[in-house]
C-alpha cells in the first residue's frame, strides 16, 4: 500500500539533500541537508518494511542513532571552526589547498 | 575448530576479538576518564590501547591458526579467513599508530589522552567492516569507524589546519554515508534481506542482474565506498583532510581506513555480486582514472605531505585494480598488497613526522638534503620506504604489483595492467626526488637536520616497516601462503538455498 508514492518521496527528498549539499555554502546547512538524505533513506526503508518483515523498520532505529552520532561530532567540529575563523561559510574555509 | 553458533559460549568465542577489543576500549576510557591530567596518564593510556590491540591481535591468530568456522550460516559476522586477515591488517596498522604517536603528542603538546580511545573504537568499527557479512553490520562498522576518524583528524584543536581538515573530511564523509545508506535501501528492496550471502543467492537465482532498483543500489554502493578510499573523481577532500591532520593520523587514514574501505568492498561485491557484471566495468573506468590522476598529480606536489597524500590516492588505483580481477587471485594480491602498503605508507609518514615539526605541513622535498649523511639509517629506511611505494624489485611492493598485474592479466584485463606498469613508471618521477635529495645533495645549513631524531617508539615503527618490507620483498612466501589462504573465505563454500520472495 503506497509503497510506489512513498519511494518516490523518498527519492525526492533525498535528491533535494544531494542538491543543498552540493550548492549551499554554510556549513550547518551542508550538514542539516546531508542529515534530510538520511531521513529520506529512512523513509525509503519504512516503505519497503511494509512489504518485506520488520527489518527494515529495526535499521530505522540504527540510523537514528547514527545520526544523533554524526550530528553530535559534526556540530562540535563545526564550532570548532567557528572558533579559528569566526565564519561556517565554506568559500572562507579555505587554508588547505593545492 | 567449529564453532556451533547456538551456544553463548559459541557465540562468545566467535566475536572474541572484537569482544576483546571492545573490552579495552572501556578499560581506556574510565582511565582517560579518570587520569587526563599529564603527559604520563597520556601515555599510559597509548601503553594500555597497546596492550589491548596486541591482545586482540593475539586473539585475531589464535582463531585464524585453530581455523574457526561457523557450523551453520553466519549471519552477521562471517567466519572466515578473510575476516582474521583484514583484523590483523587493521590491528597492525593501529598497532603502528600507537606507536608513533606515543612520542610525536608530547613533542607536539597534544595534550588529549582520548586520542587513544578514538584509534580503539576506529580499530573496532574497521573489524566490523572486515568482518560483518550483513550490510547493517559493515554500516554500523563504518560509521564507527568514521566518527571516531573525523574527531582524530581535527584533534589538535589550537591549529587552524586540523579543524579544517575535520570540517572538510566530516562533510564529505557524511555525504558518502548518505549514498552508501541510499544504496543499501535500494538492494534491501530489491532483495529482501540484507545479508551478503543470501543477497548473492537472489541476484544469481532470480535474475535480479539486470533488475534496475539492484543496480542504482548497486551504484550508490560504490559511489560511497569510492568516496572512503579515495578514489578519483570523488577524492577531492584527500590531499586536504591528509595535509591539516596530525601525521600520525595521516598515516593511519591512509593505511588502515583505507584498507577497511577495501576490505569490506571486496567481500560485499564478490558474495553479493559476483554474477554481476557491470561493476566490473564501472570499477575498471574507476582504477585507471584513479592511477592516472593520482600519479599525475602527485608529480606536481613540492610539499612531502601533500605528495604522500596523491601518492595513496594512486594506490587507491592499484588496490582497484586488484579488486577489478574479480578472482580469489584478486583478492590475495589485494590482501598482500594492501600489508605491504601499510607498512610503506606508515613508515613514511613516520620519516615525515621526524623531519618536521608543527604539523609537518612545511616540509619539501628540498629539507631532506643531505639526510644521508646525517642520519645514515634513517635516510636509508626512507630510501626503502619510497623504492617500495615505487614498486621496485627487492622490497615487498614490486611483489605486490607483481601479483596484482598477474591476476589482473588471468581475469583477460591486459590493458589494466599496462595502466598499471605504465603509471608506476610516472610515479618514480615524484618517489625517486626524495632518495636524491637524502643522498647526492648537500645538507642546506651545518645544523639541518639536528633536530631529526625519532625516539622510541617512532624508531620501532620505522625498523620494524623498513625491515619487514625487505624481507617480504625477498622471501614473501610465507605472506604470500598467509594472503592466498585469507582470500579463500571469499568464495562461499555452501550454496544456499531460499524460497523465493
Amino acid at each position: 500500500m503506497l509503497l510506489g508514492p512513498s519511494l518516490a518521496v523518498s527519492a525526492i527528498l533525498f535528491s533535494l539533500g544531494v542538491a543543498g549539499v552540493l550548492l549551499r555554502r554554510n556549513a550547518i546547512v551542508i550538514f542539516m541537508c546531508v542529515e534530510l538524505m538520511l531521513n529520506a533513506v529512512n523513509l525509503s526503508f519504512i516503505a519497503l518494511a511494509q512489504q518485506l518483515g520488520p527489518q527494515g523498520q529495526v535499521i530505522v532505529f540504527f540510523v537514528m542513532a547514527v545520526a544523533a552520532a554524526e550530528a553530535a561530532v559534526g556540530l562540535a567540529i563545526i564550532l570548532a571552526i567557528y572558533r579559528h575563523k569566526q565564519t561556517v561559510d565554506i568559500q572562507n574555509i579555505n587554508l588547505l589547498r593545492g | 575448530m567449529v564453532i556451533d553458533l547456538n551456544n553463548t559460549a559459541g557465540l562468545l568465542l566467535a566475536l572474541a576479538p572484537e569482544l576483546v577489543l571492545g573490552f579495552w576500549c572501556l578499560v581506556v576510557m574510565i582511565w582517560v576518564a579518570w587520569r587526563h591530567g599529564s603527559f604520563e596518564d597520556q601515555w599510559v593510556a597509548g601503553v594500555l590501547s597497546l596492550a589491548g590491540l596486541v591482545m586482540a591481535l593475539g586473539t585475531v591468530i589464535w582463531l585464524w591458526a585453530s581455523d574457526a568456522r561457523a557450523a551453520q550460516l553466519a549471519g552477521m559476522m562471517a567466519l572466515d579467513p578473510y575476516r582474521y586477515a583484514t583484523a590483523v591488517l587493521f590491528l597492525l596498522g593501529a598497532i603502528l599508530t600507537v606507536l608513533l604517536s606515543l612520542d610525536y603528542l608530547k613533542r607536539e603538546g597534544v595534550r588529549i589522552p582520548e586520542y587513544y580511545l578514538l584509534l580503539l573504537f576506529g580499530t573496532l568499527g574497521m573489524m566490523f567492516m572486515g568482518g560483518g557479512s550483513d550490510l547493517i553490520v559493515i554500516f554500523l562498522g563504518l560509521e564507527l569507524m568514521s566518527v571516531a576518524v573525523y574527531v582524530l583528524a581535527g584533534i589538535d584543536r589550537r591549529s587552524p589546519f586540523c579543524a579544517e581538515a575535520a570540517l572538510k573530511y566530516f562533510l564529505l564523509g557524511a555525504f558518502a554515508s548518505g549514498f552508501f545508506l541510499y544504496g543499501i535501501a535500494l538492494i534491501y528492496g530489491a532483495t529482501g534481506t540484507t545479508n551478503l550471502v543470501l543477497i548473492g543467492t537472489q541476484v544469481s537465482g532470480f535474475a535480479l542482474s539486470s533488475n534496475l532498483m539492484a543496480l542504482l543500489g548497486l551504484g550508490l554502493l560504490l559511489i560511497g565506498f569510492a568516496f572512503k578510499v579515495a578514489a578519483v573523481p570523488f577524492h577531492m577532500w584527500t590531499p586536504d583532510v591528509y595535509d591539516g591532520s596530525p601525521t600520525p593520523v595521516t598515516g593511519y587514514m591512509a593505511a588502515a581506513v583505507k584498507a577497511a574501505g577495501f576490505a569490506a568492498l571486496l567481500r560485499v561485491l564478490f558474495h553479493s555480486f559476483g554474477g554481476v557484471v557491470v561493476w566490473h566495468e564501472a570499477l575498471w573506468w574507476l582504477a585507471v582514472i584513479t592511477m592516472v590522476a593520482g600519479n599525475l598529480v602527485a608529480l606536481a606536489q613540492r610539499q612531502l605531505k601533500r605528495m604522500l597524500a596523491y601518492s595513496s590516492i594512486a594506490h587507491a588505483g592499484y588496490l582497484l585494480a586488484a579488486v577489478t580481477s574479480g578472482s580469489s587471485a584478486g583478492a590475495a594480491a589485494f590482501l598482500f598488497y594492501a600489508l605491504a602498503y601499510t607498512l610503506m605508507t606508515i613508515g613514511a609518514f613516520a620519516v615525515l613526522a621526524a623531519a618536521g615539526r608543527g604539523g609537518e605541513r612545511g616540509v619539501s622535498v628540498d629539507d631532506l638534503n643531505g639526510l644521508g649523511s646525517r642520519r645514515p639509517w634513517l635516510a636509508a629506511a626512507m630510501t626503502v620506504f619510497m623504492l617500495s611505494l615505487l614498486g621496485f624489485p627487492g622490497t615487498a611492493g614490486f611483489i605486490g604489483k607483481w601479483y596484482i598485474l598477474s591476476a589482473a592479466i588471468d581475469a583477460n584485463q591486459q590493458l589494466l595492467a599496462v595502466v598499471l606498469v605504465l603509471t608506476s613508471v610516472i610515479s618514480a618521477g615524484y618517489y625517486l626526488p626524495p632518495v636524491m635529495a637524502m643522498y647526492m645533495r648537500a645538507p642546506s645549513s651545518p645544523e639541518a637536520h639536528s633536530e631529526t631524531t625519532v625516539a622510541g617508539g617512532a624508531r620501532l615503527v620505522v625498523a620494524l616497516s623498513a625491515a619487514l618490507l625487505v624481507v617480504f620483498g625477498f622471501w614473501p612466501n610465507a605472506a604470500l601462503e598467509a594472503a592466498r589462504r585469507g582470500s579463500t573465505g571469499l568464495t562461499p563454500a555452501v550454496v544456499y538455498t531460499v524460497e523465493g520472495p
